[in-house]
């Protein structure tokens, strides 16, 4: 096993894809190559995934909406015969931990939004060829693009055959996208996902399971010519030149706290828990988008958003035991705030757009991380705008209210801007203010009238910004307190209290993936007539049936 | 109770099944008929439909004489149902439901296992009649023009018999399974046969006996290990089958024994004794050794792809459930569980080929394969001997497992026949001393002329030593239509 999963990726590195772009169309191909397995003791046969492919996958994803913005149709396609992806490798997934397998899951639950919100996000829109056998995870894939074709040869097949051949459940987006995306019926969608062989042709039109079923010899012409299609009727803007995103820096010590260029993360093993310091810009803001995009991957908002979600991704998988994050800023508000007005006086810009959009993919990230997330606002803070977003998105925050004796840094204040009132909606389609304010929709208006301004800490407190304001007698020991109380709690019942109580509002197809069917499937993931020694998942491969325990429960 | 020995010919199709008693199967076989004459009338050249060839029906399931011989237009042929006698008490011979009695419908927990093995073999039968459409143009005589249709209406026949558990026992799937059977075709771009050797074309005569030899021998494999399932109507079909693949396997090795025979008669005429003048034997109208060994390399190779993956977990469940069996199941003597037992697979390592325990049941293709190996080597020999016996220096070989392949262990591997990994460049360049080349597809085609006199034969490829049912050497196998 390697020590320490990366998520970073070279592109010259890739294993498993290639990319051949062609003006506006790009053929992304899944050609896994089978020894390449993030982990010993599997083969990566099929096509079929572990997380390697899919760090690698995400890695395609997010370069295409910035190195390529002028691809306007990503056509998904296999680079092995006769098989177009048999889904995440069963070896990899009988071996791996429970904690392995819902982290696995998580990240390639993301990866799937983040194709099937590109369209919106980027105008970039993904189709799906099909050829050969596409079956569980692989029909997945499929799922989260915009358009499916698959070839009438006889044998092409689209399947989700989880529950006969595994006793799980096609638990990255497949049920929810199946009756939420492709509005399947649900009898036929039963049907559909408990035949192991799946279904071909017209049948699999007529279900809904895929948008076109084309004659085999005619595939691969009417494939480029529906992505022709697509790009020609694209509404997004004609783009150029992209900007390189370098492989991000970073310095890991010893002890796994890591220094990034704009964020620090200190791990403190002993109380389990890390302190994320997102530092503000030290450098004016760029005068215009020229510049902006001039600094490319260097611009600050844009790396500060790279280096956030590497930490994230970084400490969801590697670090299982920091189970408190906490978040801290520092740095100059009314600076940051000019960072962030360049991007929102120039909304029409493509560049400025893919920032949003980051922002809003990884604060996402932020959401469903099953970690307590807490943020303090101390003097010298910077929590405006898209970092305000954080105090919104943690499970509670605590403000300095008043001076500090000793402390000479600028009185703690935040502020709201544009962004945080539709920039960056959660996976419930609400801003995060709110989902927070959802008993009073009103707020949300009377906050507006604070957009740029400093708002202190009793004001913060009056407008419910954040869970309690704090005086230097109180704040050492009530944050003691808040810290020794969180880690105490039991880690599972805190991933469930948290999950749930951050959701509020309505239901969406990513609100069910991450709450209905992840949780449906993590309960499977536990359960015996899987993941026991005669489970089914556990048994898989062997020739023998897993045994079930026939209650129902 | 219908005669189940003796058929009945009293609906449009022949069975032993009590089809006019089953209104539902039969509505639904008579259905799909329309659809398979259209298919076979499209697929063999019309004069040849339209020729009188003297043609074995199958009559009786009884091992003692089941079959007539008669003249027979082959679109008037009798394409019938025909179940081997069911074995009163049969238990289900291997895996957790060992010992149970041998299931009679369908168990739903396999009904998907079992639809996709029949389907699959089924999609094999059509695909060579396919391979093969228009061979009768060229034979190189009228007996092995019959033999070749012999082989055609057969696995038309095997067809019918897989179409016919499609309808009877998997409802509504099952009849669009049997609908995708015929839209399915060999080397089609649209809808190919679902294996690779279906695909493939079978170009000349030579061709043809060695897929008879070989792949053929695969479809007896395949067709002993179903025999040997617990769903007792695959088993009973399987059985009745085989008796009919003998023939074709039959066919198969006494036609290239025949050719070797014309060569070596022909070299020993001429007075050359070295099979690697390939020139000077070639002079000779005959095909050269060197060349029926090529032949032999492809076609072996690509039947040892039809086994699959030597470590398989769709063949282990299939075991495990007992519904597809070892060669031979009820003569192995172990637990037929498996759990625990091991087996040697052949594997890649390391850039060797190395030998690996692994779990008896998991290994099931690679055992098939294994008793297929032993199988094939037995004409191999008697090959040799006619080799032999003409005093010519030469031995036909199976080349090693892992050469050619482009499934399993060492699909795409740079191994030479003798089983040593080369450079890719060694490769290459060798390709053309062990593989058929165009050069030698053009020469073997150049020998392709028909010879349709009775008792006539091409110089390429001598008489048979006996007759179909015995007859004369000079008997018309085939009386050709020629309008
Ligand atoms: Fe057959
Ligand atoms: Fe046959």
């Amino acid at each position: 096993m390697k020590d320490i999963i990366d998520f970073r990726v070279d592109p010259s590195a890739y294993c498993h894809w290639s990319v051949v772009y062609d003006g506006p169309v790009a053929n992304l191909i899944m050609d896994v190559d089978e020894r390449e397995g993030l982990f010993d003791g599997y083969e990566l046969k099929l096509n079929s995934y572990d997380l390697g492919v899919d760090i690698e996958l995400n890695d395609i994803v997010q370069r295409m909406r910035f190195e390529h913005p002028e691809v306007k149709v990503v056509v998904l396609q296999s680079g092995k015969d006769r098989v177009f992806c048999a889904g995440a490798n069963i070896r990899m997934l009988a071996e791996a931990s429970h904690s392995q397998k819902v982290n696995f899951c998580k990240f390639t639950n993301e990866t799937r939004n983040a194709i099937e919100s590109a369209e919106e996000d980027s105008g970039q829109n993904y189709i799906a060829a099909i050829k050969g056998s596409c079956a569980g995870g692989g029909y997945e894939l499929a799922l989260a693009c915009n358009y499916i074709l698959l070839t009438d040869d006889g044998n092409s097949s689209v399947g989700l055959p989880e529950v006969p051949l595994l006793a799980v459940l096609p638990g990255t987006g497949g049920l929810t996208r199946l009756t939420d995306k492709r509005k399947v019926r649900r009898d036929l969608a039963d049907i559909f996902c408990t035949v192991e062989e799946g279904v071909r042709g017209q049948r699999a039109q007529s279900w809904g399971l895929v948008d076109e079923v084309v004659v085999n010899s005619t595939f691969d012409e009417t494939v480029q010519c529906r992505a022709r299609a697509f790009a020609t009727k694209s509404v997004k803007m004609d783009v150029r030149q992209g900007i390189a995103l370098n492989v991000l820096k970073r310095d890991v010590q010893s002890d796994g706290s890591i220094d990034y260029e704009h964020i620090q993360v200190a791990l403190n093993r002993e109380l389990r828990q890390a302190m994320i310091l997102l530092k503000g810009p030290r450098q004016a803001a760029p005068v215009d988008m020229k510049t902006f995009q001039q600094q490319g991957d260097q611009a600050y908002l844009l790396k500060l958003c790279r280096e956030l979600e590497d930490a994230i991704l970084h400490l969801r998988t590697n670090e299982l035991e920091i189970g408190l994050w906490i978040f801290r800023t520092q740095g100059d508000p009314e600076s940051l705030m000019a960072h962030e007005h360049l991007l929102v006086r120039h909304l029409d810009h493509w560049l400025s757009r893919e920032v949003h959009a980051y922002w809003k993919r990884t604060l996402k990230r932020l959401d469903v991380t099953s970690r307590s997330l807490a943020a303090v606002v101390e003097h010298g803070s910077c929590f405006v705008g898209v970092l305000a977003e954080i105090l919104f998105a943690v499970d509670r925050s605590y403000m300095m209210d008043d001076e500090f004796e000793g402390d000479t840094r600028p009185i703690a204040t935040i502020a709201l801007t544009e962004g945080n009132f539709g920039m960056y909606p959660m996976g419930n389609d609400l801003t995060r203010l709110e989902t927070r304010f959802l008993a009073n929709p009103g707020h949300i208006d009377a906050l507006k009238s604070h957009v740029r301004k400093a708002i202190d800490a009793k004001t913060a407190d009056d407008l419910g910004l954040v869970t309690m304001i704090l005086d230097d007698i109180d704040w050492e020991d009530e944050l003691r307190i808040f810290r020794e109380e969180r880690i105490s709690f039991s880690p599972d019942a805190m991933t469930g209290l948290e999950a749930n109580l951050r959701f509020a509002g309505p239901e969406t197809m990513e609100t069910r993936i991450f709450g209905r069917l992840t949780a449906w499937q993590n309960w499977i993931f536990n359960r015996p007539n899987a993941v026991g020694t005669n489970g089914a998942l556990q048994r898989y491969g062997t020739g023998v049936r897993g045994v079930f325990d026939r209650k129902r429960v | 109770m219908a005669d189940v020995i003796n058929v009945s010919y009293d609906t449009q199709i022949p069975n032993n099944v009590n089809l006019s008693s089953d209104r539902k199967v039969l509505k639904a076989l008579e259905k799909w008929h329309p659809g398979y004459l259209d298919w076979w009338n499209r697929l063999i050249p019309r004069n040849l439909q339209q020729s009188m060839v003297y043609l074995r029906t199958a009559v009786s399931v009884d091992p003692k004489g089941w079959a007539k011989f008669d003249y027979l237009k082959m679109p008037d042929y009798r394409w019938g149902i025909l179940l081997a006698p069911r074995l009163e008490g049969r238990t289900i011979p291997c895996g957790e439901h060992k010992g149970q009695p041998a299931w009679q419908e369908v168990p739903g927990e396999y009904r998907n296992l079992l639809k996709r093995l029949i389907v699959i073999q089924g999609d094999t039968e059509p695909g060579s009649v396919e391979q093969q459409r228009f061979l009768g143009l060229t034979a190189p005589s009228l007996y092995d023009m019959r033999n070749l249709f012999q082989v055609n209406v057969e696995e038309g026949r095997h067809l019918w018999a897989m179409v016919y558990l499609l309808q009877k026992y998997f409802g509504k799937d099952g009849r669009e399974e049997a609908d995708d059977l015929l839209r399915r075709s060999s080397g089609s771009d649209e809808a190919p046969r679902m294996l690779g050797a279906f695909n493939q074309e079978t170009p000349d005569w030579l061709s043809f006996f060695m897929f008879t030899y070989f792949t053929d021998r695969d479809g007896k494999m395949q067709l002993e290990s179903l025999a040997q399932s617990g769903f007792d109507p695959l088993s009973r079909t399987c059985r009745f089958m085989l008796t009919e693949e003998a023939h074709h396997m039959f066919v198969g090795e006494t036609g290239v024994g025949r050719i070797i025979q014309a060569t070596v008669d022909a070299m020993t005429r001429a007075g050359l004794t070295d099979a690697s003048d390939i020139n000077k034997v070639r002079d000779l109208s005959v095909i050269d050794l060197p060349t029926i060994q090529k032949k032999l390399s492809l076609h072996y190779t690509l039947s040892l792809d039809l086994f699959g993956q030597e470590i398989s977990t769709n063949a282990a469940n299939a075991f495990n459930a007992g519904i597809k069996g070892r060669y031979m199941e009820s003569r192995i003597e172990d637990d037929h569980l498996l759990k625990d037992s091991t087996y040697k697979v052949l594997d890649f390592e390391n850039n060797q080929t190395v030998e690996r325990e692994v779990s008896a049941l998991k290994a099931i293709n690679m055992r098939l394969r294994d008793d297929y190996v032993k199988d094939a080597e037995g004409g191999i020999g008697r090959w040799n001997k006619i080799i032999n016996k003409a005093g010519i220096d030469f031995e036909l070989k199976l080349p090693h497992q892992a050469f050619n392949r482009k499934i399993g262990a060492f699909a795409h591997k740079p191994i030479d026949p003798e089983g040593q990994l080369l450079s890719s460049e060694a490769y290459s360049a060798g390709l053309s001393d062990w593989l058929p080349t165009t050069s030698d597809g053009d020469f073997i085609e150049s020998l392709m002329q028909p010879c349709y006199e009775p008792g006539q034969y091409a110089r390429w490829i001598a008489p048979p030593r006996v007759g179909i049912d015995n007859k004369p050497g000079d008997f018309e196998y085939v009386k050709l239509h020629m309008a």
